[in-house]
Order: structure tokens, then sequence, then C-alpha cells
């Protein structure tokens, strides 16, 4: 501890927090493909959040009583620290450290918002919405397809966005148990006493959060036409 | 693997590890408090101060808390007074974001009846507007509490100690007990923390906004 105490001081005397240096030279040997694995982890745990948590939603939406059950067990989920579920999963026999326990949590941590937010999406359709569709003579599967859905798409999108954006940010943490990302430049940096490491990576997995953020707030909006038709 | 697992609370530096957890995210808690609520106080009735406070919540949100612990390392050196700085960063958007938006929620045609009968703007903040925002309020500081409880987790990596320590020394020891005993006691600590929030949000909801609740429902 002292030695790193000692170390530590020596980084904070020099003077220069970001060695521009260092990113040029190692551009795209470390931080490009940090950049790109933290895409990968990502979206692949989105992904397959979304394959789960869509009809379970539905079925939790048609079925009410599951609901309160779905929610309290994917609160709990929700609720661990993440440090401590990487630490949990990967001492179940089987599993080894890298991606496939990182993207397991990170698909636990996106199933209660996904979830919510699709119930929350197909409850906001109006009734009389689905009686003018009945009277059509549309099938259920065709009330939830053509009707139901495409008006909660907006609600899911929302869903989809906090999800996201939650996830950039503890798939960092996914590389303690090596399963790569932006957070191998955090945790090296940390390693190394390295502040130009660290700071790479913590700027980088913010930036991704942030856009993330406006591009899905984008796809939200222009999902919801009549929204837009109220505000001109 | 149970009995191993017991092995480890029983040590004599566990609790040491929980007291550390528990200090250090109640003290970044109450300061971010201390913090936000003046804050939103202030600014509760400007729509300026309104876009501000979301602008930061939605960063602060977007902020990886790994990255902002990892980032007070080479600002504020190790330990844990640096730990304490990043994590009360992390705690005050969502009570800021709560409290600024319950505030502001807050219906303007009680506010007139209030001001009709007589109320000055102090009693009308005490006595209409925070016990209407009371809700919304105290389900920020439970956002608030629980990541707090889970970042703090991270402080380890930063040697400012806590329940994190066990988990780090679990992999580093290629212990499972050790790592299992780390990670199944900070999972409780948040969940404590979540229900004993959540009840703390009902205690605080005026009674008259549950009957309007149930009735909404």
């Amino acid at each position: 501890m002292s030695n790193l105490a000692l170390l530590l001081q020596d980084v904070l005397e020099e003077p220069k927090l970001i060695d521009w240096e260092w990113i040029r030279e190692n551009f795209w040997e470390d931080i490009v493909p940090a950049f790109q694995g933290h895409i990968f982890l990502s979206f692949v745990s989105v992904a397959i959040a979304l394959l789960i948590a869509l009809p379970v939603g539905v079925f939790s939406a048609r079925f009410r009583k599951v609901y309160p059950p779905v929610t309290f067990v994917t609160g709990i989920l929700y609720s661990i620290p993440s440090l401590a579920l990487f630490a949990i999963l990967i001492s179940i026999p089987g599993v080894a450290i890298g991606p496939a326990p990182v993207i397991i949590a990170l698909v636990a941590y996106s199933l209660l918002i996904l979830i919510r937010n699709t119930v929350a999406g197909i409850d906001s359709v109006p009734p009389e919405t689905i009686d003018a569709a009945r009277g059509m003579g549309l099938t259920n599967r065709q009330i939830l397809f053509r009707v139901e859905l495409p008006l909660a798409l907006p609600i899911i999108v929302a869903g989809i966005r906090i999800a996201t954006v939650t996830i950039i940010g503890i798939a960092t943490i996914g590389a303690y148990i090596n399963g790569g990302g932006l957070g191998v430049l955090i945790f090296d940096g940390i390693n190394r006493q390295f502040p130009t490491m660290i700071i790479a990576g913590a700027v980088l997995a913010t930036a991704m959060a942030i856009v993330a953020d406006v591009l899905l707030l984008g796809l939200e909006r222009y999902l919801r036409p009549w929204a837009r038709a109220r505000r001109t | 693997m149970l009995s191993k697992i017991l092995e480890v609370y029983a040590r004599p530096d566990f609790p040491e590890k929980l007291r550390e957890h528990v200090v250090l995210s109640l003290v970044a808690l109450l300061v971010a408090v201390a913090i936000a609520m003046p804050v939103a106080l202030l600014i509760r009735n400007t729509r300026l101060g309104a876009a501000i406070a979301i602008n930061i919540g939605n960063v602060g949100r977007a902020v990886p808390s790994l990255a902002i612990l990892a980032l007070a390392l080479p600002l504020l050196g190790i330990g844990f007074a640096s730990a304490l700085v990043a994590l009360t960063a992390l705690a005050i958007p969502p009570i800021l974001i709560n409290a600024s938006t319950g505030l502001r929620e807050v219906n303007k045609d009680v506010i007139n009846a209030a001001r009709g009968m007589g109320l000055s703007g102090g009693q009308i903040l005490t006595r209409i507007q925070l016990p209407i925002a009371a809700p919304v309020i105290f389900a920020g500081i439970r956002t608030s509490a629980v990541q707090t409880v889970a970042s703090a987790t991270l402080a380890t990596f930063i040697g400012a100690g806590g329940l994190g320590d066990l988990i780090v020394e679990g992999l580093q020891r290629r212990g499972p007990e050790i790592l299992l005993a780390g990670a199944i006691s900070v999972a409780i600590l948040a969940i404590i923390t979540e229900v004993g929030f959540g009840a703390l949000e009902r205690a605080f909801t005026p009674k008259g906004l549950k009957i309007a609740q149930k009735r909404g429902s």
C-alpha cells in the first residue's frame, strides 16, 4: 500500500495527466480494440435482454398475476451490485472468466427496465383503439403485432435507451473478470498508475453512453409521430 | 462451501470492512443530500434551473461509476477521501433531478389555492410543496442510496476498503468462499438499502396523497 502511495506521488508530481504520445502510439493496438469490445458487449447484452424481455413483458401485460413476481425477481437482480454479480457468476462451476459472465450479468441488469417499459407501453394503448381493431375483425395476434406493439414501441425504445446507457457504464467493470472493453484501459491505468489510460477509458465510455442516449432519444421521437404532429 | 463462507464472516477483519462500506456509503449519501437539496430548492421556480438539473442528471447517468472512481485516483490520490468525493459526485444527480422535478410538478392550482388562503412563500414550501413532492424526493434518495452502496464496492480499486476488498481478495487468491462472502454481503446490503429506503419513501408519503393514489389506480 505504501508503495502504491509513493508511486502515486510520483504520478502527481508529474504535471501531465494526459500523455498524448502514448495515445498516438497505442491508438490502434489498445484503444480501438477496447472500444470495439465495449460496443460488442453492450450491443449483444441489450439484444439478448430484448429477446427475453419482450415476450415476458407481453405475457405479463396479458396475465397480470405474473407481473408482480416478475418485477420482484428482476428487481432483486437489478439491485445486486455489479462487481458482486460478476463474482457470484464466475464462482458457479463451469463459468469461466471472460465475456460470457459479463454478458449474462448485463442481460440480468437490463431485464427490469425493459420488461417494465414493455408492460407500460402496452398499457398505454387506449382500450378504444383495441376495440376498434377488434371491430375491424383483427384476431388477438394481429391486434398484438399490428396495433399494441407498434403503439407501445416509443415507450419500449425509451426502456432500451435507459438500459443501454446503464449497461455501457456497468460493462466497464466487466474488464475485471476479463470481459474486455474500455474497462481494460481503466484497470490497466489503475494498476500501472498511468492516468492517461484511466482518462482515455473513462472519457470514451462516457462519450459512448451519451451518443447512445442521443441516438436512441432520436429514434424514440421519430417513433412518436403523433407527438411531433401535436407540437407543430 | 456454506461453512467456509461463514468462516469468512467470522474473520476479525469482516466487521471492519462492513463498517468501512457502510460509513463510506452513508457519508457520501448525506453529503450528496446536503448539496443537492438546497440547490433543488433554489432552482425550483426557474425554468433555466430545471434545464440545468435535468442535464446534470443525464450526463451524470452517462458517466460510468468506475470511471468517476478511477478518475479520482490521479486527481485526489488513494484512499477514503477520494472515494468519498467520487461517490458523492455519483449520488448527487438522482437526488437533484428528482427533487427538482418533484417540486416543480406540484399542481399550480394547489399552490394558488394555498396563496389564496394567505400562506407565505415559506409556508407554501414547507406545508404544500415539500410534503407533496416528498415521495418523488425520497425515490431519488433511494435510487442514489442503492447506487452508492453498489459503487462503494468499487472503492477497493482505489484503496478505500469496503466489502469490495473481499471480492478482490477472493479473485486474486482464487478463494471462491472469500469472493462469495464478499459478493453475498454486498448484495444483501444493497437489497436492505432498497427495501429500507422504500419503507422510508412510503412513510413520508402524505396520507391524502396515498388515498388519491389508491383512487387513481
